[in-house]
């Protein structure tokens, strides 16, 4: 049972990165029906971003707080302005053609990412510094949570109450919402469609960057490449729990790191990688709208 | 009569070109050779589902690595016996070689396409994007089944797989590839994948069997892509997971677009070039890849339906140009 308990708190701790992932792709999914195969890629710029700072603040690997804070904030803003200029660059002309094009250009994207990062960053993994020491706390009953593990979900869960409240109580997120409902009409009420649909891009980009920053402060190898898996693997967590539906990829999030550790835990780890799959082609032959999607008739 | 002498004819070029080939250039460049010709069975086998059924499949690796893990598994425990029982009974052989790669390689692309098939089933209820992740999955499941099965070598690969393949083999299954793909495109089942393509609902109106055709294309794709995975692990001798990841399928996607979506000559063209361009880029290694995504993004910004469009070549084309020239005369 405490083994149990002890896989369920590893599995939320994963389960609140992928979920914060997962965020960034369902956003842009539900505003412009694009899976945007980059965002994994932006997760991983945003741990090299943390990565950076952190040994720029800290030459001596000094520990505090206030800068722990700081390297989350300014990865953030940069992997945001990354996102910002992706959206301008590569995704915005080709915007008017058909999907595949713009889907074959995420995965250009997708791939330049990658390897201008091999370039600059070097092919082999670099240590994050390690700006929060670990510390364990027993929570009884043999189940033990570190300080990091807290540090990751506590992040999230305001990350993810900051994003619920831009939706659904800004006038910003307001117009989000009417330009995923339809381009057109919200176009009609004056609502700027191009700034809205960067605005998500930020957005969805620093939730990623953020996510890459609580990953490395718990496991300090990153690579250029780190951002493949976990990115293809919340995209299936944003369909699981119901794409471009916000809660649902926080469910899908959880659910998919819960089965994971589990996975590896009880199976085997290298049958980690296929769980996520398996989950998503049951989800979509039984439930293509996933598990909070709602049902729409096609229309002719 | 005029169609079995043209197949003999093709046949004995494919003979003549793997007795002179092999012999006239370096094995680099040979190896080149085969690869594009492996590439522009994948490419072409993907354009059938991609390009003319209008389904998005991105797990085309997976198929491959069916084919390539069973024809191999078929040539090391009953295929190698097989050609030393024909060999000791007086066959040569490069026929005894050739009749068992032939046997692996069908063998290969059925039970690929019984996984197309399967994978082809959801596109009953998933259209589009969903569709696309379904191939997706699958693909990443079928590589995580080979880790972990120990009797195919699981991570640590399949080494010492017969050397069969050869140019004659890749050149014959080019030209199948090319030739089935025309022959359906001229077909009243390739005019229903068209339809399909163009509007499902239109075409399901009109009396077309939209899942039927969609599940052959599927099919039929995977076979070709099975048949594909033969060749290359009959030609590198060693089959390993890693070479039938996500990348690879987007590769084989790349090729497809880039030519053209629907194309069989651009799909050609296009795995000629993607397989040639990164050779060539060889002495700038370390910018390769990063040039090679720069041109995936601004080919899609300045030319999104490809390089040919869904245009063919065709000899008719050409003669009727070059007569029209003739008409009017030079152009003063």
């Amino acid at each position: 049972m405490s083994e149990f308990l002890q896989q369920l708190v590893n599995g939320i701790t994963w389960g609140s990165v992928y979920a914060l992932i997962a965020l960034g792709y369902t956003m842009v999914y539900g505003i412009l029906r694009l899976i945007n195969f980059a965002h994994g890629d932006i997760y991983m710029l945003g741990a090299f971003f943390g990565y950076f700072l952190a040994r720029w603040l800290a030459p001596m690997a000094m520990p505090s707080g206030p800068e722990a804070i700081v390297v989350l904030l300014v990865s953030m803003l940069g992997a945001g302005a990354v996102g910002f200029l992706i959206e301008r660059l590569a995704y915005k002309p080709v915007r008017r053609s058909s999907r595949l094009a713009a889907l074959i250009t995420a995965i250009g994207v997708s791939l330049l990412l990658e390897n201008g990062g091999i370039l600059l960053f070097g092919p082999d993994p670099k240590f994050f510094p390690q700006i929060i020491p670990a510390h364990q706390f027993h929570l009884g009953a043999g189940v033990t949570i570190s300080n990091q593990q807290v540090i990751v979900i506590v992040v999230s869960l305001v990350l993810m109450l900051g994003l619920r409240f831009i939706v659904l109580y800004t006038r910003v997120g307001k117009a989000m919402r009417a330009v995923s409902y339809s381009h057109t009409a919200a176009a009609l009420m004056g609502i700027s469609v191009d700034r809205i649909i960067t605005f998500t891009f930020v957005l969805g980009s620093m939730l990623a960057a953020a996510a890459g920053v609580l990953v490395a402060v718990q496991n300090p190898k990153i690579d250029p490449l780190m951002g493949i898996m976990p990115g293809l693997k919340a995209f299936v967590a944003a369909v699981l729990g119901g794409i471009g539906n916000i809660p649902g990829a926080v469910l899908g999030g959880l659910v998919m790191g819960i089965a994971e550790v589990m996975v590896v835990g009880y199976l085997s780890p290298t049958w980690r990688d296929a769980i996520a799959f398996i989950l998503l082609i049951a989800i979509l032959l039984f439930r293509p709208a996933g598990i909070l999607g709602r049902n729409t008739a096609e229309k002719v | 009569m005029k169609r079995l002498i043209a197949t003999v004819a093709l046949l004995a070029v494919l003979v003549v070109i793997q007795m002179i080939l092999p012999r006239a250039v370096n094995p680099y460049v040979l190896q080149i050779i085969v690869l594009c010709g492996i590439n522009i069975v994948l490419a072409v086998s993907l354009n059938l589902v991609n390009g003319f059924t209008g389904q998005f499949s991105i797990g085309h690796a997976g198929f491959m690595a069916i084919g390539g893990y069973a024809s191999a598994m078929f040539s090391l425990h009953v295929g190698k016996g097989w050609v030393s029982a024909l060999t000791a009974g007086g066959v040569p052989a490069l026929v005894a070689q050739g009749a068992a790669l032939l046997v692996a390689l069908l063998l290969g692309g059925l039970l690929a396409a019984v996984a197309g098939y399967f994978v082809g089933l959801p596109s009953l209820r998933l259209r589009g994007d969903y569709l696309a992740i379904v191939t997706l999955g699958f693909g990443e499941i079928i590589r995580v089944l080979i880790i972990n099965v120990d009797a195919v070598g699981a991570a640590q690969g399949l080494p010492g797989i017969p050397q069969w393949t050869n140019l004659f083999w890749i050149g014959l299954f080019v030209l199948a590839v090319i030739l089935v793909s025309r022959n359906l495109a001229h077909s009243t089942h390739g005019r229903a994948l068209f339809a399909i393509r163009d509007d499902e609902v239109a075409a399901e109106a009109l009396g077309v069997n939209t899942t039927a055709y969609k599940v052959l294309a599927f099919v039929i794709g995977a076979f070709f892509a099975g048949v594909a995975g033969g060749l290359s692990a009959h030609f590198v001798s060693y089959l390993n997971p890693s070479s039938f990841t996500f990348l690879r399928s987007i590769e084989i996607v790349a090729m497809v677009v880039l030519g053209g979506l629907g194309s069989i000559t651009g799909a050609t063209l296009a795995a000629i070039v993607l397989t040639v361009l990164p050779e060539a880029l060889r002495s700038a290694l370390a910018y390769r890849m990063v040039i090679y995504s720069l041109m995936l993004i601004v080919l899609m910004i300045t030319r999104p339906q490809g390089l040919l469009g869904t245009r063919e070549f065709s000899w008719k084309a050409i003669r009727d140009r070059l007569s029209r020239r003739r008409a009017t005369g030079p152009v003063a």
